[in-house]
């Protein structure tokens, strides 16, 4: 199981060592002035008092009691109470060189006893020595110091007391004084370091004997609500994963997401240029969050509350009903205000307060101003991490300068996001016209075409693009190519009832042959009876006469033969 | 343990001396301390110190209030300027520049 931990409190620190200090251990703190040590040891101590039930010393060999009350109380701790609640002891040791006269040998039991009896006033599991190397300007011995050092550290190791020795950045080494070569088991590094004009304040594991650790430097704050040290969870890739879908607020949009939006907990990003449209479509996502009853978070880096409500009532969007009903929250800042990690740090505190399902952030290239290289990408990565782990859906909107070409290289926070959309607008016929085209979709069916994205006063709405044999056509061409086609269409109609009228007519004409013809028919069947009624009475007279003539002949001929 | 108080009037300077002597029980260097400072008292502030030696061991809570780290630690209030005199006051230039006695 490996060693005993005796928490600190301290947001991200306790997850960074795994749990905390070594209990029953020394650990040493060493950084440069002003870096935050005391403050450290201060909050360790108020936490394990009031968190923890571990009551604590405060040993100040250089502060006065009340400066450090007053220095703390910046941290909302009020020290005054918790000592006189008996669970924080504060002892001031002054050191005053000029007052110290060397006369023999001596140690150093009389800090011994004045520990012994604040541990034993407040029944002490914890202890803080700030700074200790303080001695080694009070008193010229170092042999003894070194000697009486090792000493102290050993007696609060047989007390089972957990305790931070705080020491000043030496040349060179870790301490002025090499105070690390006594503390073996955890040694955490301070810095505070100005880049860029905005300062940062970064801690490191250097050593924690026994324990695994991370091992990079990691921003911390100190602000009104105390300390906390980036990454506040782990920066792990085995968060829980959602079928859900997320409408995105566009019906058209969904469309191309296979018909059902985002995944929820997944991170999209939507670039394009100035005025593609971003800040709208990331509105509308809210919107349908919010509609849906659940809560949105919206950070927003360039425009005030009142701005973006404003505007998207212009695209037919009310936000007003949502941030009344506490759905919607906007946290705007300006990214020069603080560092990056200040601004990371106060994300997750909202984004622990408020609880949101989803989070937007407008823009995400402003923040990435206020930081400096890679670093921007590993605080991302832990941010999104973060949201992942709970199930956030999280919209990213991100400026692009330049062309098209030039936004889809600008990979170093897409490859973060599951879904990204690409706004842009095209310049064509002295236009420009806006589209939306889905980049990639991670473990989804997406739509590959590019879709005209109108906004309107009825908001956004996505309509499908022609294409002609010069791309995509947009805008009034796309106007211009509806008109044609319905001349087109038009035409055609005419040309069939056209067409229609003439067969009618020639059907007509046939008809008509077909009646003349029979009549045609008719008279010549009529000719041939009259003929054929001719022909019958012309043979039935010629067998007339010939009866006749048969009859006549033979009457002459009886008459002759007398 | 033991205080003592003569007339002043002795040696170099008149002032009173108001010494404390806080020792860890009975290590070598506390014995050595306080024959030391005993020593040295008789021989330079004759009637005129009042000396205190202190078990811290029996007292802990003075430790703190008296700002004490080292032990033995012989502590000068009075005169003024306060000076804290730390060791087995073995090496008698130094304490008696401690003591501003020349």
């Amino acid at each position: 199981m490996g060693i005993e931990k005796s928490p600190t409190g301290i947001e991200g620190l306790d997850q960074l060592t795994s749990g905390g200090l070594p209990a029953g251990r020394p650990t040493l703190i060493c950084g440069g002035p002003g870096c935050g040590k005391t403050l450290m040891a201060m909050t360790f101590l108020v936490n394990g008092a009031v968190s923890y039930g571990e009551n604590g010393v405060f040993v100040s060999f250089e502060e006065r009691r009340d400066d450090l009350v007053k220095n703390v109380a910046s941290l909302g701790y009020d020290l005054d109470q918790l000592i006189e609640d008996r669970v924080i002891a504060l002892d001031h040791v002054r050191v005053e060189r000029s007052e110290i006269e060397e006369t023999g040998e001596y140690d150093l039991e009389g800090l011994f006893i004045r520990l012994g009896y604040a541990i034993d006033s407040v029944g002490a599991k914890r202890i803080v020595l700030d700074t200790i190397e303080t001695l080694f300007g009070g008193l010229s011995n170092t042999a003894i110091l070194r000697a009486e050092l090792r000493r102290l550290l050993e007696w609060l190791k047989d007390r089972g007391i957990t305790a931070i020795i705080t020491g000043e950045r030496g040349d060179g080494q870790l301490t002025r004084h090499g105070l690390e070569e006594y503390v073996s088991d955890c040694v955490i590094l301070l810095d505070h370091r100005v880049q860029n004009q905005v300062s940062t304040r970064r801690l490191r594991v250097v050593k924690y004997r026994g324990s695994s650790h991370g091992t990079n430097e990691y921003p911390f704050l100190i602000d009104d609500r105390g300390l906390s040290v980036m990454p506040i969870t782990s920066a792990g890739l085995n968060h829980g994963v959602s079928e859900e879908r997320i409408p995105t607020g566009v019906a058209g949009l969904d469309d191309m997401l296979g018909g059902r939006g985002y995944y929820r907990g997944s991170s999209i990003l939507v670039s394009g240029m100035a005025g593609s449209g971003k800040s709208s479509l990331a509105a509308h996502f809210a919107d349908a969050v919010c509609r849906a009853g659940e809560r949105c978070l919206y950070f927003a880096f360039e425009e005030s509350p009142r701005q973006i409500v404003r505007n998207m009532r212009s695209i037919g969007l009310d936000l007003q009903p949502w941030l009344s009903r506490d759905l919607l929250r906007f946290s705007a800042n300006r990214p020069t205000v603080y560092g990056l990690e200040m601004h990371l740090v106060q994300m997750h505190r909202l984004i622990e307060q408020f609880n949101p399902s989803a989070v937007i952030i407008d823009p995400i290239s402003s923040l990435m101003e206020s930081g400096v290289g890679n670093e921007i990408q590993m605080m991302l990565l832990r941010l999104i991490d973060h949201m992942k782990s709970r199930q956030i859906t999280s919209v990213f909107t991100n400026l692009t300068h330049g062309n098209i070409e030039l936004a889809k290289t600008d990979t170093n926070v897409s490859s973060l996001m599951d879904t990204w959309i690409l706004l842009y607008n095209r310049a064509s016929n002295g236009e420009h016209n806006r589209e939306v085209y889905v980049l990639k979709s991670r473990g989804m069916e997406h739509s590959n075409q590019v879709r005209e994205f109108v906004l309107s006063r009825e908001g956004i709405e996505l309509r499908e693009a022609y294409v002609g044999p010069e791309g995509v056509v947009t805008g009034s061409a796309r106007l211009a190519q509806e008109a044609r086609e319905h001349a087109e269409s038009k035409r055609r109609r005419q040309e069939a009832e056209r067409r229609s009228v003439e067969i009618e007519r020639k059907k007509a004409q046939l008809q008509a042959q077909i009646v003349a013809l029979q009549a045609e028919l008719a008279a010549e069947e009529e000719e041939r009876h009259r003929l054929s009624a001719q022909a019958s009475e012309a043979e039935s007279r010629i067998e007339e006469d010939r009866d006749r003539m048969r009859h006549f002949r033979s009457g002459s001929g009886r008459v002759r033969r007398d | 343990m033991s205080a003592q108080a003569a007339l002043p009037n002795e040696g170099s300077g008149s002032a009173v001396y108001i010494l404390s002597l806080y020792v860890t029980g009975h290590t070598a260097k506390s014995i050595r301390a306080v024959e030391n400072v005993r020593r040295l008292c008789e021989e330079k502030l004759v009637g005129r110190y009042k000396l205190e030696v202190i078990d811290l061991y029996q007292q802990p809570e003075l430790a703190a209030r008296e700002q004490l780290i080292a032990a033995p630690t012989l502590v000068k209030s009075l005169p003024l300027p306060c000076k804290r005199m730390v060791g087995d006051l073995s090496n008698r230039t130094r304490v008696l520049a401690g003591l501003g006695i020349g």
